[in-house]
This record gives C-alpha cells, structure tokens and sequence, in this order.
C-alpha cells in the first residue's frame, strides 16, 4: 500500500459563545488541513490544539459508541467522530447541536435530556421475585431480537437535535426516551408497561409525536426510535380499548403489544 | 483568524432564553422550509384536509343521491364542469396521503413469520396492491352500476 | 467555600463506579450518596469494551479453570486469594446484570451464550453481541436511576484528596460548568476512575482515560503498584487506535503477515491447526501476541499502511452471515474507519495500548493504606490481573470489586461515626487544594500544553513500550522529570471560568505525567521480563528476586521511590506459561 497523504485545506466556520465575556454568539473561521481519512473530529481537535486553545467541545471515544460528540455540521445533526471530511465540501459550518441551550462553544445544556431518560423509569420491572441463585433468565434469541435494535442507544441526542417537534414544545420526551421506554416494555423479562403507561401514553410523549421521522434519519446507530414511538402508539390505543371494553384483563400486564409471544 | 466574523454562512439562528440562555432552535412556524426533506412531511400532513374534504364531498353526494336521480346528476355535473380542478387537487392529495402512509407502514407493524421480521418492502408490497385491486373493483362496480 | 456534605463519594461514573453507587444505594438507602464524574455517566470508557465479560458458565468449566487461566495469564503475579475470590463471584455479578436487563446474546435454548476468548482453556466470556461494554454500562446507568439516594454530579472534575491523620475525609473537584471549586466532605471516598491509556500515543483509550484517580490517589500517599505492566492490544486500528476486539478472534479470525503467513506459530503458540484451538495462536494471551508483532517489525515481515506497520486480521472465511450476526461493530469500525469491509479483505492492525494493569494499591477488599478511601476497577491494583490481563476479566472485574467497594465503604461509615475531626484543618486543606487550581489557572508561563503532551507520548512509547531496557528506560525517566518541571511553567490560553477544556487538559495531563514516572520507574527496577513487561536486558523471568508487587510512593518533583510486597500465592505455583499445541498436553 502506498503512502497517500492528501492533505485538503478546508475552512471550517465554527460557532464560538463564552457567556463570561461575549454578550451574544458569533461564528469564527479557522483554515484547517485535512487528511483524506479524518473525520470532523479531527479537524476540530487539530483547531484546539494548533489553532485555538479556547475552543470548548466534548468527545471521548473517537469510535460512534460513548455518544458525546454530537454537533451541527452544515446544519446536520452528526457525531463528529464519525463525520467523514472526504464526504463534505471545502467550507463546513460547525455548530453545537440544535434545540439545547448553550453552555459554552459547542457544548450544550444535556440535563434535560436525562431527566427525560430517567422519567420513563428504564429500568427492568421484574416480572418476579428472582434471586441470584436462581440463575439467569431464558430468553430466546428471538425475544431477544424483538427490541435488540431499541437498546443499541448511544444517547447522542442527534434524534432530538433533529426533531421538529423537540424545537417547538420543551416538555416534549423526545425520541430517545421514547425507544427507550419501548425496549423495556418489549423485554421478556420487564413487566413495567403499566407503570410507564403515565409518562408515554401522555400527550407529552407519543402523542406528541407527529411521525417526522427526522429522528431515525440522523440516528447513528439504526435504532429507528419514529418506529419504536408509532408502536407505542398502538399498543397504548390497544390498551386503551381494552380498559373499557376488557375491564377483567386490567390486572394482566402482556409485554408485547398484541404480538404473538 | 479574525474574531467576531459574520461569516459567509450569514444568519445565527440562536434565540436567547429569558434565564440568559442561549439556544439553538428552529422553532418558528416555517420550520419546514429551512430543509427540502421537511416538505413531503408538510404535504402528508396537508393531505389530511383533503381527506376530510373528500369525505364531507363523499357525504355530500349521498345526501343529493337520496333526493333523487335527477337531483344526483345535475351534482354531479356541478363536480365535472364547476369543481374540476378542486377534484383533481383532492385526488392528488387523497392518492399522495395513502402513498405517503403505505410507505412509512411498516415502521408500525414489526410482523414476524417463523422468527424472522418480514421486510418492509414486502408490507408496502402487499398494502399497494390490496390498494389496487380493491380500486379496480371499486371502479369496476362503478362504471358496471352506471 | 462551596461545601458538600456526605457519607460516602464516589468518583468515576463507569462499571465500577456504577455498581459501587448501586451497591450501597440499594443495601443503604439512608446513606447519601454523591457520584462525581468527570463525564457524563454513559460517556465513561467502560462503553468501548467490545468482547464480553469473563464467568464461570459451562457444566463442563469450573472455578479452578478460570483461577488457573487467570494466574498463569498474569504470569504469577496476581494476588491468588483475591483471583480465588474473584472466580467466585463472577457468574454471581453477572446473572445479577442479567436480572438488570443486560441483553446477554443467548444459545438457541435461551440460556447465556459463551464465547472462547484469549488464553482461556474452556470458553467462559459472556457477551452482549460485540458490544458488551456498552451494554453493561447502560444497563447499569439505568438501573441507577431507580435509587433516588444516589446524587450525581456531571461534569465535575476531582482534584484532590483531603486527609487527616490517615483518614480520607473527602476531596475538592472543579464544577466544569462554572469554573466553581467545591468541597465534597464526606466520610469515605471511593475511586472508579479507571486508567491511563492516554499516556501513549497509540490507544485504544477515549479521550478521558487520563489516570486521575490513580494521581489523587498516589498525591495522597497510597502506592501505585504494578505501574510497568500496560497492557497492548494485538488488534487496534492503525492510526485511530480503535479497538478490534479478541472476540474478531474467538469467532475464528487469524492474524497474517505481509506473506499472508500466520507467524504466530514461530512464537510458541502453534500449530496453526485445528483451528479455531483454544490457548492457541490468535487466541493465545495478549503479551504474546504484541510481542510477536513487535519481532516480525523488526525482521520486515509486517504490512505498510498510510498509518504505519500493521498486520493483517483476516476474518473473510468466516462468511457474511456470521460477521453480521456476531460482529456488526467490528466490520462497520472497519469500514467506516479504514474503508475496509471484512467481509472482502483483511483489517490492517496493530498493537495498541489498551489497559493498565497497574493501580492504586488495595487489598481483596478494594481497601487502601488510607482509611476510608477504596479504589476499584481498572485505577485499581487489587491485583488480580497480575502482569498480564486475560481478555474479558476487567469488565467481571468491574463489578465484582465495585460492589465489593460499594459494600466495604458502606460498612466503614456504619463503624466510624464518632471520630473526633479537626474542621479547621480540613477547611484549610481544601482551600490550598482550590488555590493549587487557581494558581494553574493563573499563572503565566513560556510552555505549550500540547508539546508537553506530545513529548510524553513519544517519550512513552519509546522508552516504556512494548520491548524495553535499560539505556530506554533511564532515558525516558530523566526526560519525564524535566517535563514535570516544564509543565509547572504552562500558560493557559482559556481564561474563561465556564467549560474551560484547555484547563481540564492542563490537569490531565498533570495527572499522566506523575503516573507515568511511575510507570517509568517501576519498569527501570523491574529487571526481568514478565508478562506484559519485557526487557531486552533481562529476557527472562525471575520467581526469585521479582515474584513481587512493585509499589511507587509520590516525591513530588523527585523521582517516586519504590517498594515491595510478595504476591500473594496459595494453590498456584509458578510455571512455565503455556500456550498453543502443548497446552492440550
């Protein structure tokens, strides 16, 4: 394999705010030269440490798995680890991700969002008492297939990022929580449907969800939580029915929405 | 590298938050027209009033229907020669709001046969022609009726 | 000053940190409880852990078989009562990660499926698809929001140990949101902040992996013990770094030279075949096969790349289908990342370094030589990786001595209520620890933050790496201690209070230096060659003189100074270690 290194010079316009000294955001330019294989990431990385050591953004991993590097990139929501240069033009706009407030440069205000995780209690309902002597749960791989993509959830916050309905309605719980309610609720082992019932069948959550699709577009990891929310969706209508159609079967709690076990 | 650059990108779309906050959003109501990808959103929505207008038509008809044939055709030409267009609108509107919907289905119907989940296509496949045929019938009955 | 009180503080939020919190919020909900991290819980590294997490599963395994393969895989320098202990709990910790919803892949009749891993005789790693970590932390993060007790606190960076006649009593940390320094008072201190990767310039490590519990710690007065045995991964993206996982192997993936030849056969580790053979050739430990890289660089046998040498990962026989199935992750990091689908053609990789050994010292009960301060996870030496670290035992790890420390704080604090403190002093503690801060901040100097940064990565890999001797080793001490002093002269160029990186960095790095010399220094007087740590100088190993625990001691602008503690060593004497064709003998 040859040595290739094409180095492109591309300028990167990149929104810059300190609530310290600067009474409004602004854009600064910087001319940055670009390796044929960097991702945005490193673009912005060689800015903070030859350009601009002012520059404040968050990252970690580097691999599209710990979520935290989310930005606007041409006014797309993606991670910048895993936004290809060689894929952008010669001028790339660079901005912290939309509808959260602004801390500092390109990093946002994400206590909300995790308020909202938490809201939905994500967290297995057991179906019964279990303890460790009693060994593991059996769970085919076809249960385990049915919400396998729901937990492949980075909480990058991109989906949110690109939800219109997010940018108008704050209380909105957004995709992510959503998808995430949804892979409880499809876990064999989980049996706390009934008890998010309140936070999701509420018009603060799916019914709030006009079916965009935005979210699964930006999502990085194929989660597909607009999927997730329009099941949701019927199972909660279903229910719904059934409390007053079926009023014996309140005490039974299924963990799949009319689906066949 | 200058400070404090307009930059070539122009408007900031930042709006700041009565605590001091400074976010970043595109709430305002012509928010679907900052992105191309927003309109076909915007138009399967829209087609939801042409939905309700074709039915509150559908009804209506009955109506003129129940007052007699004379009645019935004389309506009717009021929808060929008067309402024309306003037709042919409702029509596009009415086909793109079952097009648009058959198309998303499948992200709400995660069937499964043998363990496998069923492809999308294969739903949509199946939704367009239960579509077509019972359209084929439906015309068929009409044009046979007339 | 901001004052924070509680009982017990625990800082890292990742699976040890996290299972610690959950720990004693679920067995002592009364106690109140603050989770410091520098990131945001589910940011924590323990998410690019790919291959699974090591227990005892089959009928046909046993405790004995994982001790075994544990202590031989450490080359002899695990503490055996704590690996005995570890054994024990694994199945135990991970059933209970099970009954928190961790989607463990599973066998076709519903049980927990296991995967062969590297230098492990039956196969005993559970696994969430190629992404056990990631899942095994969200699982966790979860489940800690059920337990309102535990009171987090995001993006706080720790700064310092606050002590008292032996006894931790807290420690200041830096709002990252406000620039505001506070004081965390609390009655025990638990340390999850996992490793020090970042020292090097070719990691598997995130960005955050910058051994500051190891340097609180170490500031402190506790040991860090077994600081020259850092651990390369044989398979890492050329370049990037990005972690391959063992488990690329354990499917049946085998490593070829630039001759398409699989030359780990001529390192004691054939026959090639049967394969896939456990203990054998590509799934032989991980000292093994990084050395064996560093050998075939040096006879020309490796393959040019735009990023460096590499060899080649070859998983194509092993067919679409079942990449797709058991390692999604790994073809699209490969395709995304160096345009290769593994599908088609062989991975270019290369060893990178991936996991520090050594730590914080603490006995089996994640206990340090200050009461009330614990450490666990990978900032920890306890030690039950030894010299080497058998693939898939550090996520188990994790959550057998998080809990363990969860528990023993949580007893601590029951036992110790009635001390009499010096308030004044700690105040006073607290206050020079948030001007120590405050000076970095201010201070105006001729040195640059990254030169610095850049100089001790390659200072690093070329003094400490994977081979190493005398000359390399004293070279790179003399360097380190100078950039110490250089860095006592950086200027800081953010002089903002809110989310000030270039000032996280500037602390970071202050931490990786100081465990770098004593990475540096560890290795210098370490004159044998074991496990992860070889010499050049002395190529074999010593039971003698070093079947011991290297313990390096703070001195501040000198040179840390060093001690020693026997291993700890009861069913297992040590032998010669093993692997390939001979290990079925």
């Amino acid at each position: 394999m040859s040595k290739s290194q094409k180095i492109r010079k591309v300028s990167f316009e990149v929104l810059r705010y300190d609530p310290d000294q600067d009474s409004e955001p602004y854009f600064q330019t910087y001319e940055v030269p670009c390796q044929d294989e960097w991702v945005i990431l490193d673009a912005i990385n060689y800015i903070k440490d030859e350009l601009d050591r002012s520059l404040s953004y968050r990252w970690s991993c580097h691999m599209a798995v710990c979520g935290s590097c989310g930005l606007m990139i041409n006014g797309e929501p993606k991670l910048s680890c895993h936004a290809f240069i060689r894929d952008m033009p010669d001028h790339i706009r660079v901005e912290p991700m939309d509808n959260f407030p602004i801390i500092r440069d390109l990093v946002v205000e994400m206590d909300g969002f995790v308020e909202k995780l938490a809201d939905v209690k994500p967290y297995i309902h057991p179906k019964e008492e279990r303890s460790i002597d009693d060994g593991c749960h059996t769970q085919s791989p076809e249960q385990l297939l049915d919400f396998q993509s729901l937990t492949q959830c980075i909480n990058c916050m991109l989906c949110y990022s690109a939800c219109p309905q997010v940018a108008l309605n704050k209380d909105f719980i957004g995709p992510a929580a959503m998808a995430l309610a949804h892979r409880y609720n499809l876990d064999s082992r989980d049996q706390g449907r009934e008890v998010r019932k309140d936070v999701i069948a509420s018009n603060k959550a799916i019914w709030e969800c006009t079916f965009v699709g935005a979210c699964s577009e930006v999502c990085p990891k194929h989660v597909d939580p607009a999927a997730a929310i329009q099941q949701a969706k019927i199972a909660a209508t279903g229910d719904y029915f059934k409390s007053f159609l079926m009023p014996w079967t309140k005490k039974n709690k299924g963990n799949s929405e009319g689906e066949k076990s | 590298m200058d400070k404090k650059e307009q930059g070539q990108f122009g408007r900031r779309k930042v709006m700041k938050q009565s605590n001091g906050n400074y976010i970043r959003s595109t709430a305002k109501f012509s928010w679907y027209l900052k992105k191309p990808k927003y309109i076909p959103y915007m138009l399967r929505e829209l087609s939801s009033l042409f939905v309700g207008v074709f039915c509150c038509f559908l009804v209506w008809g009955l109506y003129q229907l129940s007052q007699g044939e004379v009645v019935f055709n004389q309506w009717l030409n009021v929808l060929w020669n008067k309402l024309f267009w306003l037709n042919i609108v409702i029509f596009l509107f009415v086909f793109y709001h079952s097009y648009s919907w058959f198309m998303v289905t499948p992200k709400a119907m995660p069937i499964k046969f043998k363990g496998k989940r069923i492809p999308g296509w294969v739903i949509i496949a199946a939704h367009m022609i239960m579509w077509i045929v019972c359209s084929i019938v439906i015309f068929a009955l009409f044009i046979y009726g007339a | 000053m901001n004052v924070i009180e509680c009982d017990v503080v625990i800082v890292g939020a990742g699976g040890a940190g996290l299972r610690a919190a959950i720990e004693v919020a679920e067995n002592q909900p009364d106690i109140k409880l603050a989770l410091i991290s520098k990131v945001y819980p589910m940011r924590s590294h323990t998410v690019a852990a790919e291959g699974g997490a090591a227990g005892v599963a089959k009928d046909e395994d046993n405790y004995d078989n994982h001790f075994n393969d544990t202590v031989s895989g450490g080359d002899w320098l695990c503490d055996q009562d704590a690996v005995e202990y570890f054994v024990h709990q694994a199945p135990r910790e991970l059933t209970q990660m099970e009954h928190w919803g961790c989607p463990w892949s599973r066998q076709e009749d519903g049980k927990v499926a296991v995967r062969p891993f590297g230098g492990m005789k039956v196969e005993r790693t559970w696994y969430a698809a190629d992404k056990t970590g990631f899942h095994m932390l969200h699982t966790l993060f979860q489940t800690s929001l059920k337990y309102p007790g535990i009171e987090r606190y995001d993006e706080y960076y720790s700064t310092e140990l606050i002590c008292q006649d032996g006894k931790c009593h807290g420690l200041t940390a830096l709002d990252m949101r406000t620039g505001q320094m506070k004081f965390f008072k609390a009655k025990a201190v638990i340390i999850c902040t996992g490793g020090a990767g970042r020292i090097f310039p070719f990691t598997t490590n995130g960005a955050i992996k910058t051994g500051d519990g190891m340097a609180m710690a170490y500031r402190a007065g506790v040991a860090l013990k077994d600081m020259e045995f850092v651990q390369y991964h044989p398979t890492g993206l050329p370049g990037t770094g990005i972690l391959i996982t063992e488990g690329s192997r354990g499917e049946g993936g085998v490593l070829v030279n630039k001759d398409g030849y699989r030359y780990l056969q001529d390192y004691n580790l054939g026959p090639a075949d049967p394969w896939p053979r456990k203990k054998a050739m590509e799934l032989g430990p991980r000292d093994r096969l990084s050395q064996a890289f560093w050998h075939e660089q040096k006879k020309g046998n490796t393959v040019e790349t735009d990023f460096g040498d590499a060899v080649h990962l070859d998983l194509r026989h092993l067919g679409e289908a079942k990449i797709t199935e058991r390692l999604p992750m790994v073809r699209e990091l490969a395709m995304s990342y160096m345009s290769v689908d593994p599908v088609k053609e062989p991975i270019p990789v290369r060893p990178v370094v991936h996991y520090t050994m050594g730590g914080i010292d603490t006995d089996i009960n994640t206990a340090t030589n200050i009461r009330g301060l614990y450490a666990a996870g990978e900032c920890a030496c306890v030690s039950i990786n030894g010299a080497n670290r058998l693939g898939s035992n550090s996520l188990t790890e994790l959550l057998v001595f998080g809990a363990k420390a969860g528990q023993k704080a949580a007893e601590y604090i029951a036992e110790n209520n009635n001390d009499a403190i010096d308030n004044e002093n700690l105040m006073a503690q607290a206050q020079t620890a948030i001007d120590r801060v405050m000076n970095l901040f201010k201070h105006k100097g001729k040195e640059n933050l990254v030169s610095i940064r850049n100089e001790m990565n390659t200072i690093m890999e070329a003094g400490a790496g994977i081979y190493r001797d005398e000359q390399s080793l004293k070279q790179a001490i003399d360097q380190m201690t100078d950039l110490k002093k250089r860095f006592a002269d950086i200027e800081l160029v953010d002089k903002s209070n809110v989310y000030n990186t270039d000032l996280i960095q500037a602390l970071e790095l202050g931490s990786m230096i100081d465990v770098a010399r004593a990475m540096a220094v560890s290795a210098l007087n370490r004159k044998e060659s074991r496990g992860s740590h070889q010499r050049l100088d002395y190529v074999e190993r010593d039971d003698k003189d070093f079947l011991k625990h290297t313990l390096a001691y703070y001195q501040g602008d000198e040179n840390p100074t060093l001690d020693y503690r026997d291993v700890v060593i009861t069913k297992s004497k040590p032998a010669e270690r093993v692997y390939g064709g001979k290990a079925d003998e």
